[in-house]
Order: C-alpha cells, then sequence, then structure tokens
C-alpha cells in the first residue's frame, strides 16, 4: 500500500481508464478470465507499492498489462499439469499473445463481445460487463442492481462457467453477426444508463457511478468502432440526456418534468458534443433505432423552452422510432408531442387511440397527458377527473405532490 | 473441438396434423442437413413418440417404479437429436439455425448443450 495521494490517484486513475485494455490483454495469455482477473488485480495491487517507490510510469496501461501477463506466465508454468485440465477461451485464431498496438484496441473489444454474448442472459451480460469491462466490485453491480452480494457473484460465477464450458468464442464476431451483435452490446450500455439515469430510489453515488461508467463504455465503442452509426448515436442519446442532471431534480430532490426544467442549467458542452454526433450518425445512412431516439433528444436540447420545440419534427421522429420499434410508451410520448404540435383536440384525439392499450390503462403518465389537455381544452371538469385517476396509479411522493398541485391550480384559476 | 449435443423439441401434434407432402419435405430436410453437415456430425437419431416412453426411478424399497409416458409432459416434446463435433459455441448455433424446422412444420425449439 501506499501513503502518497498521486500514487493513489494515479492507480485509480489506470483502474479507471485502462481495466479493460491490461484485462483484455491478460486474458489473451491466460484464456482464462478468472486467472486474468487475479493477475490483473494483482498488478494493480503492486502498482501501488512499486509506483510509490521507483515513481509513476509514463504509460500506465503498459506497465500494469506487462506485469499482469508476466504474473500469468509464472503462475501457469507453475501450474502447467493442474492449468491444462482446466476449460480454456474457446480462441481457436491465438497461438501467442499479442504485440502491436493495434492488435490491443481489438483486444478490448473481444472481452466485449464475450461479455455481451447473446447466449449469455441480460442481466449476466450486464454484470459481466461492469466486472470485466469496467472492473467493478461484485459488492458495488449488486449494490446498483439491488440484489444482495451473493446473488451477484453466484450469477457471475455461473456467466463465466458457461462462457468456459460451452465455448463462448472470445473473439470479435463475423461479418454476417456482426451488427446483430453489436447490437446486444449496445443494449447492455443503454440498460447501465438507464438503470443508473431512471433510479427508483433517487440519487445516490451507485447511480451516478453507472452513469458515468455507460459514458465511459459508450466512448470506448465509439473509439473502437467509429464507423458504426448505432454506436455513435448510442454515445449522442446518453450525453444529451445526462446534460439535464443539474435540472432533473429539484432542491428538494424532486424529478422535475422536461416540461419545466430550467433549461439554463443544461451541460452545453455535453449537448454540443451529443448534437455533433447525432449529424454524423444520421449521415451514415438509415436511422436506427439510437439515432432516432438521440435525434428526439437532439430537438429538445436546442430547443429554448418546452413551448418554442418544434413539436412537429419529434411527432415525425416518434412516426420513424414506432414504426421501426413499436411501444406502448413511445406511442405515448408521440401522442403528447402531437399535442403540442396540432393543437390538444389532436392530442387527445392520439391519446384516445391508445386507450385500449394495456401497458398504458395503468401507467399514470398517460392520465396526466390528458388531464393537461383538457385542462387546455377549458374541461376542468374532466382535467380534474383525469389527474385524480393518475393520483391513483403513482405511488411516487414527488409525482403525488405534483399532480395535487395541478388539481389545487385548477380549483384556483376556475374553480 | 467440442462437442454439443442438438436437442430437437418439436410438437408432435402439429406434425401429425401436418400432410404426407410436409413430412416428405421434412425428412428431404434432414438429409440435406445431414449431407451438408457430414464433416461435424458425429451422431444423430430420430426419437418414435414421447407417448411410447417409459420412466425407470428407484422406489425407494429397493425396487423400481416403471411410469408410463415422458419424463415431462410439456407440449413440445423431445423428437431427435444431433451431435457434431465444432471449436466453438458460435459455430454450434449456427450449425442448429440451419436445422429443418425453422419456417417450416410447427414451433420447434433446439438446445445447444455442450458435452464433456
Amino acid at each position: 500500500m501506499t501513503d502518497d495521494p498521486a500514487v493513489a490517484e494515479a492507480v485509480a486513475l489506470a483502474h479507471r481508464k485502462e481495466w479493460a485494455f491490461v484485462l483484455a490483454a491478460t486474458a489473451r495469455v491466460t484464456r482464462d478470465l478468472d486467472l486474468a482477473e487475479e493477475c490483473v488485480q494483482d498488478a494493480y495491487a503492486k502498482a501501488l507499492t512499486v509506483w510509490s517507490a521507483t515513481g509513476i510510469p509514463a504509460r500506465p496501461g503498459a506497465w500494469l498489462t506487462t506485469t499482469a501477463r508476466n504474473r500469468a506466465i509464472d503462475l501457469i508454468r507453475r501450474e502447467a499439469s493442474f492449468r491444462a485440465a482446466l476449460p480454456l477461451l474457446a480462441d481457436e485464431e491465438v497461438a501467442n499473445g499479442p504485440s502491436d498496438s493495434e492488435d490491443i484496441a481489438d483486444e478490448r473489444l473481444r472481452l466485449i463481445f464475450t461479455c455481451c454474448h447473446p447466449a449469455l442472459a441480460p442481466e449476466a451480460q450486464v454484470a459481466l460487463t461492469l466486472r470485466l469491462v469496467c472492473g467493478l466490485t461484485t459488492a458495488e453491480i449488486a449494490r446498483a442492481f439491488l440484489v444482495s452480494e451473493s446473488t451477484m457473484a453466484a450469477r457471475i460465477t455461473r456467466a463465466k462457467k458457461k462462457i468456459a464450458v460451452a465455448r463462448i468464442p472470445y473473439r470479435i464476431p463475423d461479418a454476417v453477426d456482426l451488427t446483430e451483435r453489436i447490437g446486444t452490446v449496445l443494449t447492455v450500455v443503454d440498460l447501465l444508463f438507464t438503470t443508473g439515469h431512471v433510479a427508483p430510489n433517487g440519487p445516490d453515488l451507485m447511480n451516478t457511478e453507472l452513469i458515468s461508467r455507460a459514458l465511459d463504455l459508450g466512448r470506448m465503442l465509439t473509439e473502437l468502432l467509429p464507423t458504426d452509426p448505432e454506436v455513435t448515436a448510442l454515445l449522442a442519446l446518453m450525453l444529451l440526456t445526462d446534460a439535464r442532471r443539474a435540472a432533473r431534480l429539484d432542491t428538494t430532490g424532486r424529478p422535475v418534468l422536461l416540461a419545466d426544467q430550467d433549461r439554463g442549467r443544461w451541460d452545453q458542452a455535453a449537448i454540443r458534443e451529443g448534437q455533433a454526433l447525432v449529424r454524423r450518425a444520421l449521415r451514415r445512412g438509415p436511422a436506427g433505432q439510437f439515432a432516432v431516439r438521440a435525434a428526439i433528444a437532439a430537438v429538445h436540447s436546442e430547443s429554448p423552452s418546452w413551448e418554442t420545440t418544434d413539436w412537429s419534427e419529434i411527432v415525425g421522429l416518434y412516426d420513424v422510432l414506432l414504426a421501426r420499434q413499436p411501444s406502448p410508451v413511445a406511442a405515448l410520448n408521440r401522442a403528447v408531442a402531437k399535442g403540442f404540435a396540432a393543437g390538444p383536440e389532436a392530442g387527445l384525439a392520439a391519446l384516445e387511440e391508445l386507450a385500449t392499450e394495456p401497458q398504458l390503462a395503468t401507467y399514470p403518465y398517460a392520465a396526466v397527458a390528458r388531464g393537461e389537455f383538457l385542462r387546455r381544452l377549458g374541461r376542468d371538469r374532466e382535467a380534474r377527473s383525469a389527474y385524480e385517476e393518475a393520483l391513483t396509479f403513482t405511488e411516487n411522493a414527488a409525482e403525488r405532490a405534483t399532480l395535487r398541485q395541478r388539481l389545487a391550480e385548477l380549483s384556483e384559476e376556475r374553480g | 473441438m467440442a462437442r454439443y449435443l442438438l436437442l430437437i423439441h418439436d410438437n408432435e401434434a402439429d406434425y401429425d396434423a401436418a400432410s404426407a407432402e410436409v413430412h416428405r419435405a421434412h425428412d428431404e430436410g434432414h438429409e440435406a442437413f445431414a449431407r451438408e453437415h457430414k464433416d461435424v456430425i458425429v451422431g444423430s437419431g430420430h426419437l418414435q413418440r414421447s407417448s411410447t416412453a417409459t420412466v425407470v426411478r428407484e422406489d425407494g424399497q429397493g425396487g423400481f417404479l416403471l411410469t408410463d409416458g415422458p419424463y415431462a409432459e410439456t407440449k413440445e416434446a423431445l423428437g431427435g437429436y444431433y451431435i457434431i463435433d465444432v471449436a466453438t459455441l458460435d459455430e454450434a448455433l449456427a450449425v442448429a439455425k440451419k436445422l429443418p424446422y425453422f419456417g417450416k412444420v410447427g414451433d420447434a425449439a433446439v438446445e445447444v448443450r455442450p458435452m464433456h
């Protein structure tokens, strides 16, 4: 261990930035994820003492990789006969370790595609990605997903065992499967981000951590797969959504609706970066689901207020999204946008079309949207009953307070 | 290389209701599959109806208990298997997707299990 804060900080930074790189390069030597993890953890521990004595190396990632791989080679030699009996990572192309840096960039992709293999359950993909690609501890992952540490440990162990025993290949998928496999990876990153973003139990350190890990992964993927438009679009979507972070909660920690957010508190640097990425994604052929979602976020991000939003553009984008991937929540958002683009009558009619949608039947936002349009039309009595209906669908204290306020305003204005 | 067992679970009722022409097309599908993958197929078998199965258990008193019918009564029953020898799960899955079930008779599911 070390008492030198500069060394501790350098090790923490290298953990954050280089973990995936070091682990992926070490796994190539060990061809066994558990052994690779063990050697990489050893290397980080060793860095704390060695760097205190000899100074922080110019390329911490290279130092850690060499240290972890030397340890691995040492262990493999010592336990040659023992390890020969264990299942190895299936990778028929590999004879020797990699050397040039171009190859090493691919190493991280191998690791990501293995963690997000479609033969693993989605929750296993998420857990493995956080553990192996991001280097989070099992305890941290368990806390983020609100399960016990032993449950999470069992989930990770089972997934690693399946990779070894079923011989999930440690490689970048063939061109024919690549688009679909990238889709699985993006779904995992999107899920990490969303879990951090819509935390049901309010803002806590772990949720912020998930958001920033998802952004790190998005940046890593954009660097490794620079020509894939959906990869670019997912990073854009996350940046544009996270740009609103400072305005999403009021001083008492209650969520603030997009309509009511103080747009002056939005992160303009993130918005600029996100908008540029959306444009880049849309230039490269037909828009995928992330490109459309990012484009919707981009339209909101460039509008100075809710009222001045380009609602017809939003309606058009939701039409594209729904044609590609029907979802009741997206259909509801489209109906709301329609109401702002073409007036409350049109909005009500669009909501009416969704009245039989079972998933929306007890969804408070559907009733809230109906209430808003009825209020604008001066149909106060119906508006009041829509808000009251919404109240019965939500237990969330912040949402209930907002609804009560709307009801009070209705009585005040025209009561 | 590693061996995988492809367990074919299909719907017997759908198959029984299908025409002779469909049955013939299905058999030809298996022959074509076997020809196409002859380099990796190690073994295969076509099972009789699950209603002809007998399950053997111990009765707990030193003897055996026999049950008429399959081990698990489900809509989809184990109808056949292939054993293939390929390098990775991805290759095994690619072979499984070529089985003459998908888009043809009824709903089939193929379980791909690695073997020791």
